[in-house]
């Protein structure tokens, strides 16, 4: 059939022109944007064809099976996508506005340093979207989300020898893996009632959803409550609101595209994706209402005392983003799809213009400005109305919140192992998993009542060993070797609780030991090259070894699963193998590879992001600090001539 | 620093008078004028002061040694020029032992700065991280507090200021600013004061002003802005008072506050564990060895160019002077972007003369446009014009742009906008993306002014506050003799004399203040050009000037315009004042204009990688134009950016010599001016304004971190009034990557024809402009006429200097100019 033809056209261009752009050197910036240019072009006009055969067939929805990547008895990990006119409306603006942007960029970031960089980020980027958007199971969706999520961090820490943009982007990038744990859990869950990798052409059939909720209730609510996780993570909503302005420091037109319209949409997106699945839970969709409710009030008094451009748009986007989760909760899906549009090209558009805000709005006051008049109220209409536009201008709290609720409690777990050392770690844990796996391959049988209990306490060290990980700051290596640590510990605590076949052993943790030694091997030669591999403030050394950060970024990714290293597939199979009453060990395995993530992305970002010759004085040893303050007050002998001239 | 007068004890209104005056100056966007943006420093020698800025601040004033060493080698250091100037700094005997010190010197090891040390203890010894929790909060309330327009909730409270609106806001709201007993019980005093917070916060006097160095240093954009608000509120069209003093109690405040919150109300004050001297922060730092190298790179990279220039002009044939009338005269403003516009209207219509004077033609005014409610400063931003012209328009209609309605931010309008005015952004994007044209959007040098309208230019007896409505006739022949004499027309006019203002167009472009005339003050040159022009027409007028000497005949009549230096175009005023005669000739003169035009923006493209050579000047020039309204575009023109050069001289001295657009160019005839009176005007101006953008250029150029404002792409325009990087950075200062990223940092060489004895005499009686020349922060050169020798000043005299370079000859300019894209050499040309 033509359709699916076009339909694999539409991964299939993007990345052609992800790995071209790879390819082409710096050097050879009209090439570069070219690619770009003609990769989101081609696209686009395989879109408009696309439509057209489509509406010949009738605008049905169409699903193509790609091909399984892995089965065995009772898994199957299938690649497949799936076209429907929500896809169609997503992808069409996607590609419209990528292939504007790519346009623009072209001659925005001409002789910017990283122009590569940003047109391989966008294609990516691009990538990614497509795959989400057209993406025909979870397991698909979750590939294209993780490529949205790793895309995103590069584009935010663009200018990745500044501060503030590396430290958004990290936070940008938890908050993401935050919304992946609905992810993972949703697809284990899901796995278990479905007793397959279920489509989403078969979630559309109201009688089969009707059929295997019945009598599930219960593990239908969390299969929905943990998308919704996922869905308000992407799209910023409540209580998550407090990252999208932040993530508007990379150049506008990135900011623009991703932040203003393509990136934000995409929990809306995933929302109506699984609307058949929810569509009869009632409570489900207040929920989702009042999420969205509750976003769109809060974001829009924010955005009423935003007093800069980017920000402004940034919450206006999202106060209408709310208003769709409202809408998708109302079942009103063609709405929603209008409601898209209109807002993604709405704030792309005002975002490429913010620049002129300035002049446009100083003629505006300078021609037509009257003073406001104020009236002086006291009581309390005047205290709400000031608590009010205080309590917006502070966000309304809500990053300090994300912090009390989730990051302070983990690192303050972590510090409890704050006695660990490098030797120490590898004196307790390595005999003591030895221990564990030699117990286990030999076969020794373990008293039931004991056995129970062992899978959820090897997954707690593993947890621990990534939490340790998160709040180690005095050595580089020690955090990697735990999180290498934390892959062998999880493996062992599945193991104890249902044997898996070593072939799946194998897939999982080939991936961590190849980028893990990878990794450790780049910390090594770092550490002796430079002579320091803590953590505590950023060091930059992308600037003087770029190769080798993108190395290292590719060991990150490895390790922490991305779809790139085998413990990918690993870490589904996995999660098969956790029993579907088994919550706390469910919650334990997704926390531990949401952690996973952050520390990961974190030490790349300390090691190889920052600024390249670190001013920051505070970042130096105290005795470093009186040391360089001695220098400065000692008189070093004169140069000859001195003040000569 | 004078150390002397360091040496007591600091009160603390000396060290807020200190640290303002440390702080950048740079006020709101739309009021942006260059100036020297080390200007604190300028008491010293340019070395001294380059290393002090760097060993306080931490403030790059040189390239890298690597930088430095490539030059040398792509030959932009010259050898025998670097010889030279190792020799005129070590004597012979050691300056080959120096050239090779010089040459294989290493990388410089950066120390880090004082500024900024002191503080640090808090993050080092007590393990909290201040900025990063104080910051975003504190700038978001300053933007709150004076935002011009952007927010829709303006600020809640009406206050005196911006301590009291905070006071205000801690008293009469549910959300508090504070979280602890402490910060809330000491706002609440109306008798606090910064000393009080100190002592919780340092606790040691002597620390106190190294402390708060530190401290608004760590946000110089913000401290900055909120400085020079306070010296110049009218810089906010919608008034908030607000006072530096404020700002430093508010912070100390948040500082104890987030410090209670960590340790409780019982924590050592860091100047009593750290103690510190406020003295040392301005020790004289000692210049060292590798200082030195530094500065002799620095120097031999200002003097490969300069000894080009002095050899081109020592290399222009004198021409016998016609006595005939030129066909037209033109002025222009001094502005390098002119000087060659000038060289091809000079090629292209032999017969005209031009000349060059600070576009504001000597007439300093407010301005205020039709249904304007404010009146806008349009002289050199240092003078504080007695006078105003309003203009009085029919209609000038203000064009609107739907998309910055803030309707579209609200909850139910913005639901509305989104499926509507959403689809009509897609179709407005596509269309500037593809066909860009000019818009609501952009700032356009041509609407500064209806040429229609007419302007109160006479003066009848009206006034507006203190401003007096229009000239008296008296006054407007002062300023036109003065404009006149300062260029040393004062016989020979031709019918037809042009005031040539000019101004420039962009789109997203929040720096566009900086790119109309400086002479000004950031505003196109429009209004001067045409009331200058109407004052000199003004038959009353020419009679007075005709009884102190200058004799215009009826015939002559001038012509105000605006040079739109972005597209290239020209807008000519009042032409229904010129007679039947002169207006057939300005028709002429008009399609002459329009080639030098075509040319000059032929000249003009060569800088923009982006733009296609290979097509006709007609098509280049359509290019040009249409980077003034396309969005995408981030250099709509490259502005100042090559400036290196100030010739005031007349215009015979440097004929014929291709200078790249690199010079201001004053025109001044020193036979008319014998006393050195007009000289005297000309270098009060031109050391500052073209000092002042030069060094403005050089520091943005040489430290785009911290002294510039780094790449524009990422900017957030916040309150109307700066540019932040995202949503939670400081402001930003100076000038962005795109405006400096071609620039070659060398200072100003000022060249003046005269003889050096007037000149020195002219330093003598105007200390504020030796100070330019004495200290080094512009080069100075004299020549002298009669013998045409060059006379470098060197500490305190004139010292004779003769130049190495050989210059070129070359045949066809443009076909040069097609094929190279950087910097060129100064060059002998006698065609286009």
């Amino acid at each position: 059939m033509e359709l699916t033809f076009f339909i694999q056209l539409m991964i299939g261009i993007p990345l052609v022109g992800f790995v071209l752009s790879l390819i082409i050197p710096e050097s050879r910036e009209n090439l570069l944007s070219k690619v770009a240019f003609y990769t989101a072009g081609l696209n686009l006009i395989s879109i408009l064809v696309l439509l057209v055969l489509w509406a010949v067939e009738g605008f049905g929805a169409v699903n193509v099976k790609e091909f399984v990547l892995y089965r065995n008895p009772n898994f199957e990990f299938l690649i497949d996508f799936f076209f429907d006119r929500v896809g169609a409306v997503y992808v069409t603006v996607g590609a419209l506005l990528t292939f504007l942007i790519t346009f623009y960029s072209r001659y925005y970031l001409h002789r910017e340093p990283g122009y590569k960089r940003f047109f391989n980020t966008v294609l990516f980027f691009y990538l990614g979207f497509n795959i989400t958007v057209l993406a025909g199971n979870f397991e698909t969706l979750f590939i294209g989300w993780e490529v949205l999520g790793i895309s995103s961090f590069l584009l935010i820490a663009f200018y990745r020898n500044n501060y503030l943009p590396t430290r958004n982007a990290i936070r940008v990038f938890s908050i993401y893996r935050i919304g992946d744990v609905g992810m993972i859990l949703a697809m284990w869950a899901s796995h278990h009632l479905w007793h397959e990798n279920v489509t989403f052409h078969k979630l559309g059939n109201a009688e089969l959803v009707h059929e295997h909720l019945l009598g599930h209730s219960g593990i239908g609510l969390f299969i929905s409550l943990m998308l919704l996780l996922a869905a308000a993570a992407k799209s910023a909503q409540f209580p998550f609101s407090s990252w999208l302005p932040r993530a508007m420091e990379g150049p506008t037109p990135s900011s623009a595209i991703f932040y203003g319209s393509l990136s934000v949409h995409l929990g809306v997106f995933l929302l109506l994706r699984t609307f058949p699945f929810w569509e009869n839970q009632i409570g489900v969709r207040i929920i989702i209402g009042l999420i969205g409710l509750t976003t769109a009030v809060l974001s829009t008094m924010i955005a009423r005392v935003q007093t800069s451009v980017k920000t402004q748009i940034g919450y206006a986007s999202l106060t209408q983003i709310g208003i769709m989760f409202i809408e998708v909760a109302l079942g009103l899906e063609t709405l929603v799809l209008i409601h898209f549009a209109g807002n993604a090209f709405l704030r792309t558009y005002q975002l490429l213009v913010s620049p002129s805000i300035v002049s446009y709005l100083i003629r505006e006051q300078f021609y037509g400005f009257e003073p406001k008049l104020k009236s002086v109220k006291t009581g309390l209409a005047s205290r709400l109305i000031i608590s009010c536009y205080i309590w917006s201008l502070k966000e309304w709290n809500l990053d300090l919140l994300m912090n009390r609720l989730v990051f302070r409690p983990l690192k303050n777990l972590g510090h409890r192992l704050d006695f660990l050392t490098y030797k120490t770690v590898l004196l307790y844990f390595i005999p003591t998993y030895v221990l564990g796996l030699s117990l286990l391959v030999a076969g020794i049988k373990i008293p039931d009542s004991v056995r129970v209990y062992l899978p959820v306490i090897f997954g707690f060290v593993a947890l621990m060993m990534v939490l340790k990980a998160f709040s180690e700051r005095g050595s580089a290596r020690l955090s990697w070797i735990l999180l290498i640590l934390n892959h062998f510990w999880m493996v062992l605590a599945i193991a104890e609780n249902e044997l898996f076949a070593w072939p799946q052993v194998a897939i999982y943790l080939s991936g961590v030991i190849f980028f893990g030694i990878s990794g450790l091997l780049i910390i090594d030669w770092l550490k002796r090259l430079t002579g320091q591999h803590g953590l505590h403030h950023y060091k930059g050394y992308v600037t003087k070894y770029p190769l080798v950060a993108f190395l290292f970024l590719l060991s990150a990714l490895g390790l922490m699963g991305f779809p790139l290293s085998p413990t990918f597939l690993g870490e589904d199979l996995l999660f098969s193998h956790i029993h579907e009453d088994q919550f706390l060990l469910a919650g334990i395995a997704a926390l531990t590879f949401v952690m996973e993530g952050i520390v990961t992305i974190r030490i790349f970002a300390r090691l190889f992001m920052g600024a390249t010759v670190d001013r920051e004085i505070s970042s130096l040893s105290s005795d470093d600090l009186a040391l360089s303050k001695k220098n400065q007050f000692i008189k070093r002998p004169l140069a000859a001539k001195a003040n000569s001239y | 620093m004078n150390q002397s007068k360091h040496s007591h004890a600091y009160d603390l209104d000396e060290i807020l008078h200190e640290i303002r005056h440390y702080l950048p100056s740079q006020a709101p966007l739309k009021d942006f004028v260059h100036h020297n943006t080390l200007h604190a420093f300028q008491h010293l020698p340019f070395h001294q002061a380059l290393k002090q800025a760097n060993s306080q601040f931490g403030f790059k004033g040189y390239l890298s040694i690597a930088e430095y060493q490539t030059l040398y080698r792509e030959k932009k250091i010259k050898g025998e020029i670097l010889q030279q100037v190792v020799q005129n700094h070590f004597g012979e005997n050691e300056a080959n032992h120096w050239a090779v010190k010089i040459l294989d010197s290493p990388a410089i090891q950066q120390t880090y700065p004082k500024v900024g040390s002191f503080r640090a203890h808090w993050k080092v010894d007590y393990h909290i991280n201040l900025d990063k929790s104080i910051h975003p909060f504190l700038f978001r309330l300053l933007a709150a507090y004076l935002d011009q327009g952007i927010s829709i909730w303006s600020f809640p409270v009406e206050s005196t200021g911006f301590l009291d609106a905070i006071r205000q806001i801690n008293q009469a709201s549910y959300s508090s600013i504070f979280k602890g007993k402490r910060a809330k019980k000491l706002i609440a005093n109306p008798k606090l004061n910064l000393t009080q917070l100190l002592e919780i916060l340092v606790g040691r006097e002597e620390a106190y002003g190294w402390y708060l160095f530190d401290q608004q240093f760590a946000h110089p954009g913000w401290s900055g802005m909120v400085s020079v608000l306070e010296d110049q509120p009218s810089s906010l069209l919608d008034r908030r008072p607000i006072k530096f003093e404020d700002l430093l109690i508010f912070e100390c405040l948040l500082e104890i506050d987030a410090l209670d919150q960590k340790f409780g109300e019982n924590w050592i004050p860091i100047g009593v564990r750290f103690p510190h001297e406020t003295s040392q922060l301005f020790e004289t730092s000692l210049i060292e060895e590798q200082d030195l190298i530094l500065q002799c790179f620095q120097e031999a990279y200002e003097w490969s160019y300069y000894d080009e220039v002095l050899a081109g002009i020592s290399h222009v044939k004198p021409v016998a002077e016609s006595k005939e009338i030129p066909s037209f005269q033109a002025m222009f403003c001094i502005d390098d972007r002119e000087c060659s516009m000038r060289r091809y209207l000079e090629f292209i219509a032999p017969t005209c003369a031009t000349f060059g004077t600070p576009g504001f033609f000597s007439v300093e005014f407010y301005f205020q446009p039709e249904f304007g409610k404010f009146h806008t400063k349009v002289c050199p931003a240092p003078v504080f014009p007695k006078y105003l012209i309003k203009e009085t328009a029919s209609h000038k209609k203000l064009q609107k742009d739907v998309h910055f309605n803030q309707n579209s931010h609200s909850l139910v309008r913005g639901w509305v906008s989104a499926q509507t005015i959403g689809f009509w952004s897609a179709l407005n994007l596509v269309k500037n993306i593809f066909s860009p044209s000019s818009s609501a959007l952009e700032v356009s040098s041509f609407k500064h002014m209806d040429p229609n309208g007419s302007l109160t230019i006479e003066h009848k007896g009206e006034f507006e506050g203190e401003l007096q409505i229009g000239f008296k006739i008296e006054e407007m022949a002062d300023r036109i003799e003065s404009l006149l004499r300062s260029i040393g027309l004062i016989s020979g006019f031709s019918p037809l004399v042009y005031l040539i203002g000019h101004g420039a167009s962009s789109i997203n472009n929040t720096h566009y203040a900086g790119y109309d005339c400086g002479a000004c003050c950031g505003r196109p040159g429009s209004v001067n050009a045409r009331v200058a022009a109407h004052m000199a027409n003004d038959s009353r007028v020419r009679e007075i000037l005709a009884s102190r000497g200058i004799e215009i005949p009826v015939s002559a009549q001038f012509v105000g315009a605006l040079h739109d230096t972005t597209k290239d175009e020209i807008e000519y005023y009042d032409l229904e004042v010129l007679s039947e005669a002169n207006l057939r000739s300005h028709h002429k003169n008009v399609g002459l204009f329009a080639e030098a035009l075509d040319a000059n923006s032929m000249e003009r493209s060569r800088r923009f990688a982006t733009l296609s050579k290979a097509q006709s000047v007609g098509s280049i020039h359509a290019a040009v134009k249409k980077r003034a309204f396309s969005l995408f575009e981030p250099r709509p023109e490259y502005n100042h950016a090559t400036n290196s050069l100030c010739i005031v001289s007349r215009k015979s001295t440097i004929k014929g010599l291709f200078l790249d657009r690199r010079a201001f160019l004053n025109s001044y005839d020193y036979r008319k001016d014998p006393a050195g009176k007009a000289l005297t005007k000309i270098l009060g101006a031109a050391a500052p304004v073209c000092g002042g953008i030069n060094l403005e250029y050089y520091f943005s150029r040489m430290d785009n971190d911290h002294l510039g404002a780094g790449t524009k792409l990422p900017h957030n325009v916040v309150g109307l009034i700066g540019v932040a990087n995202g949503a939670d950075g400081d402001l930003r200062t100076g000038l962005p990557y795109q405006m400096v990223e071609i620039h070659d940092p060398i200072r100003l060489m000022l060249i003046v024809e005269h003889f050096p004895e007037v000149v020195m005499e002219v330093f003598l009686a105007n200390p504020a402009t030796y100070e330019w020349v004495k200290n080094y922060w512009v080069h100075f050169v004299v020549i002298e006429p009669v013998t045409k020798q060059f006379l470098h000043y060197k500490d305190g005299e004139f010292v004779n200097y003769k130049p190495l370079s050989s210059i070129d000859h070359i045949d066809h300019l443009q076909d040069k100019l097609k094929d190279e894209a950087g910097n060129m050499p100064v060059y002998l040309i006698d065609s286009i």
